[in-house]
């Protein structure tokens, strides 16, 4: 497969508009599904965004006092009340998370197999701990008392918008593992080698169907820094 | 014209999927044509029904007396008529179905780039269609907030159908955004990525970029009603405050406080007026190439119309509070978005002079989809002036919620674009069954509709002078306000409105009958140059064309070229293959 265009291209400006409206391709060397991944991301962007902005409108509308996130999220160890300790450790584990994803697209496309389906099941188990933590901490707060409706700490939004949010952002990475757990499967079988079809779309599947994944797995921490840092910092 | 450099094929060809049986290959199937007529289909089923609650509306409004609907009747019909009519029919239509058609058989692709992905996408659009339509048989019955859904009212006691209808309503909208991003995303890469050699950009027709455009703010749209539709539900049955202020209910204060219902306001525009482009710009493109087509002329400024469809598509994202002048908001707001909704005039403005231009000195067929397409010249320019005023907050102020805004929208974006559907219609009909739709009757449909919806729309504009509210089930002793023209003029709307809709029955009857006893259509029976029509056969089957791709060796508007025999050169024949006609050496020089 050729990635480029055999046209020459024109200097300057010109060269760079005709290239995108260039027949066949906008995108040279880019396959369909990693385009539209990039446009999905986009538009789930402006979905995240808009949570976030309608999360900073409610936090401006309210009229009760908004909790103390250093002490709401704080995480008692050995009679001492750390603030974000675990928010930290998830942060940690996500991040860490992108790194192996980022290793198991190179080894994906250096056809190391094994190492590639080691990779994404790490990443897959990195992943799945972090929805566990979460789902610890979701599990304190609604202890405390905190539910979407009332918040024992003040502005009943808090607990409203805090489980709304992280909850979207908690299913996009539970449909992020489900998928690594998929795609290693797939790897560690040998079906992009094979070129064994789909069993819905009866497509072959290719070793670029990995950085598909991970831009995917990319965006979902991306959005996580900026949960962090609107929800815990803020 | 043509550049002499055909690039080579860059990618593989990808294998098709063929079905297995009946079913996957009739039912379920994975061809964009089929995923397409689905649909069209449904869409025209819920827009029927729409269309339906609008003559029982009409007839209440204009014989009070006969008590025909009562008031919350009334504002669930006004609920559904609206959210069907944009979303669930004009949407699905431009994008699902034509959307589906036409894009690949135009960019010369052999179907979408992820056919079962497009699949999904029609079922998942009609699991929302019928959730939606389900919300009739409930218990309340479908929600009566009008079509913009403002909380707190949607969402409170005496506002019809909020026990079960407003959250079925939610609900079908989020299972169509779902439905519908799936698809999108299809047409997107398919234009982007899947396009045959030669075909550039700049050599698509405009309806494969005006779909092409709406889809893409169509993805950038909907998660604001995505959002918004989560957070009212989440409003409704966990009782978060995220729209909901304090309230007092009946003399009791409601468990809610502090939540921002101008949030909603906002969220609900933004995806609002993109909306309005969603549904105006595929109509854009498919009536600049209708009337190329027959007017046998190029497209009069071709470029400008791309980049025009590209920044309304732009502009439409800055311009969405001009829907709440009247909210209460920063009075500065206004002033920012009355200026955006002005400038957009400009690239809209554009377009028409373009398509006049076309037609200037065209040789122009009156046939029905000609006929169409004028009457959305007209029509769409009527109701882009009357946007002018509202657009402007002094006078938007006294005119708002009158029968005014009535009229304004559904003059640009009812009748304008619905105009260009039966159009099209009449247009592709021919390449999707093989037969033609019958002339006297399609004739019949076109000047009833034209002419009946100028009837029912241009006195709307009058009531809405004098002052009359829009929403109100019935005028009641209003005498000593409005003159008793109101009235009567409300009886006449209702006959013209009648009248209208016993036409598209006839357009339902012509549709269905023509299937089976229609004229058989010659090949490229408008003698088109764009791809659709140059496949081996018509209507084009699974695969779209036959061994070999077709290549691309010019844009999709070389009609009436000096030199070339036929008045038309189709997009796949190279410059060497053109007939010319006598007194020609090559095209465009004659022999000395």
């Amino acid at each position: 497969m050729t990635t480029t265009s055999k046209v020459p291209l024109r200097e300057g400006m010109e060269g760079f508009v005709s290239d995108w409206a260039s027949d066949q391709r906008a995108f040279k060397g880019v396959p369909w599904g990693k385009a539209m991944m990039w446009i999905f991301l986009l538009s789930d962007t402006f979905i995240f965004s808009i949570f976030l902005i309608s999360y900073m409108t409610a936090r401006w509308s309210t009229v009760e006092p908004w909790p103390n996130t250093s002490e709401v999220f704080a995480l008692t160890v050995n009679g001492v009340s750390v603030p974000l300790l675990l928010i930290a450790i998830m942060t940690f584990i996500l991040i860490t998370s992108s790194g192996t994803m980022a290793m198991a697209v190179r080894s994906g496309y250096q056809k190391k197999r094994k190492q590639a389906a080691i990779l994404l099941y790490l990443t897959a188990i990195l992943g799945l701990s972090f929805v566990g933590m979460q789902a610890f901490e979701w599990t304190k707060l609604i202890e405390e008392g905190i539910r979407p409706w009332e918040n024992p700490f003040g502005a009943r939004q808090f607990g409203s918008i805090f489980f709304m949010v992280t909850g979207f952002h908690g299913f996009h990475v539970s449909v992020g593992v489900i998928f690594l757990f998929i795609t290693a499967r797939k790897v560690l079988r040998g079906d992009y080698d094979t070129g064994r079809r789909g069993f819905f779309t009866w497509q072959k599947g290719r070793y670029e169907i990995i950085e598909t994944m991970g831009l995917y797995w990319h965006f979902v921490d991306l959005v996580w820094v900026f949960i962090f840092a609107f929800f815990y910092l803020w | 014209m043509s550049e002499s450099i055909i690039p080579e094929s860059e990618l593989e060809e990808v294998e098709l999927y063929h079905a297995k049986s009946w079913w996957t290959e009739k039912v379920f199937s994975q061809d964009a044509k089929l995923i397409a007529i689905q649909y069209g289909l449904t869409a025209f089923a819920i827009g029927f029904v729409a269309l339906v609650l609008s003559w029982f509306m009409r007839i209440q409004i204009a014989f009070p007396e006969m008590a025909i609907i009562s008031e919350g009747t009334y504002y669930q019909f006004i609920t559904m008529h609206g959210m069907i009519m944009v979303v669930y029919l004009l949407t699905a239509l431009f994008l699902g179905a034509f959307g589906n058609y036409l894009i690949p058989l135009m960019v010369g692709a052999r179907d979408m780039v992820f056919p079962y992905l497009n699949m999904v996408s029609y079922w998942t659009y009609l699991v929302a269609v019928l959730v939606l339509f389900v919300s009739f048989f409930t218990p309340g019955g479908p929600t009566g907030a009008g079509w913009t859904l403002y909380p707190p009212q949607a969402i409170l006691g005496g506002t019809p159908g909020q026990e079960t209808g407003i959250v079925l309503m939610l609900v079908s909208l989020c299972i169509f955004i779902v439905g519908f991003t799936m698809g999108g995303l299809n047409y997107v890469i398919t234009v982007l990525q899947a396009r045959t050699r030669g075909m550039t950009l700049m050599r698509m027709p405009l309806t494969v970029w005006g779909i092409f455009t709406a889809t893409v703010l169509a993805l950038f749209a909907f998660p604001a009603l995505f959002v918004s539709a989560v957070m009212m539900l989440f409003d409704k049955l966990l009782m978060t405050s995220f729209f909901m202020p304090a309230l007092v209910e009946f003399g009791e204060n409601l468990s809610y406080g502090g939540g921002s219902p101008i949030l909603f306001q906002h969220l609900f525009w933004f995806f609002g007026h993109p909306e309005v482009y969603i549904v105006a710009l595929p109509a854009f493109g498919i009536v600049s190439d209708l009337i190329s087509i027959h007017a046998r002329k190029n497209i009069f400024g071709f470029r400008m119309m791309v980049w025009a469809i590209v920044g309304i598509g732009a502009l439409s994202f800055i311009v969405w509070a001009h829907h709440m002048y009247v909210s209460g908001m920063n009075p500065y707001f206004g002033f920012f978005f009355a200026t955006t909704t002005l400038i957009i005039a400009v690239p809209t403005a554009l377009k028409v002079y373009n398509w006049i231009l076309t037609l200037w000195k065209g040789n122009i067929h009156l046939t029905i989809p000609m006929l169409f397409c004028l009457g959305f010249i007209v029509t769409f320019l009527n109701g882009g002036l009357t946007g002018l005023f509202l657009g402007n907050v002094i006078v938007d102020v006294p005119l708002s919620d009158t029968y005014f805004v009535v009229a304004h929208f559904h003059m640009v974006m009812g009748i304008a674009p619905v105009l260009v559907i039966l159009g099209a219609i009449y247009h592709w009909y021919p390449l999707i069954t093989g037969k033609m739709l019958h002339d006297g009757m399609g004739r019949f449909h076109f000047w009833i509709t034209f002419i009946g919806s100028y009837l029912i729309y241009f006195p709307m504009h009058y009531l809405g002078f004098i002052g009359v509210p829009r929403r109100y089930y019935e005028m009641g002793q209003t005498e000593a306000l409005y003159t008793s023209s109101a009235a009567d003029l409300n009886v006449f709307i209702t006959v013209a409105a009648l009248a209208v809709g016993f036409a598209q029955l006839v357009f339902i009857f012509n549709v269905f009958w023509s299937v089976k006893n229609g004229e058989v259509a010659e090949k490229n029976p408008w003698k088109s140059t764009s791809l659709e029509w140059q496949t081996p056969e018509q209507p084009p089957i699974h695969g779209n064309f036959g061994k070999e791709l077709p290549v691309v060796y010019r844009w999709a508007y070389d009609y009436s070229v000096p030199g070339a025999e036929d008045d038309f050169i189709p997009q796949d024949v190279p410059n060497e293959k053109v007939k010319l006609a006598e007194g020609y050496t090559e095209l465009g020089v004659e022999k000395t």
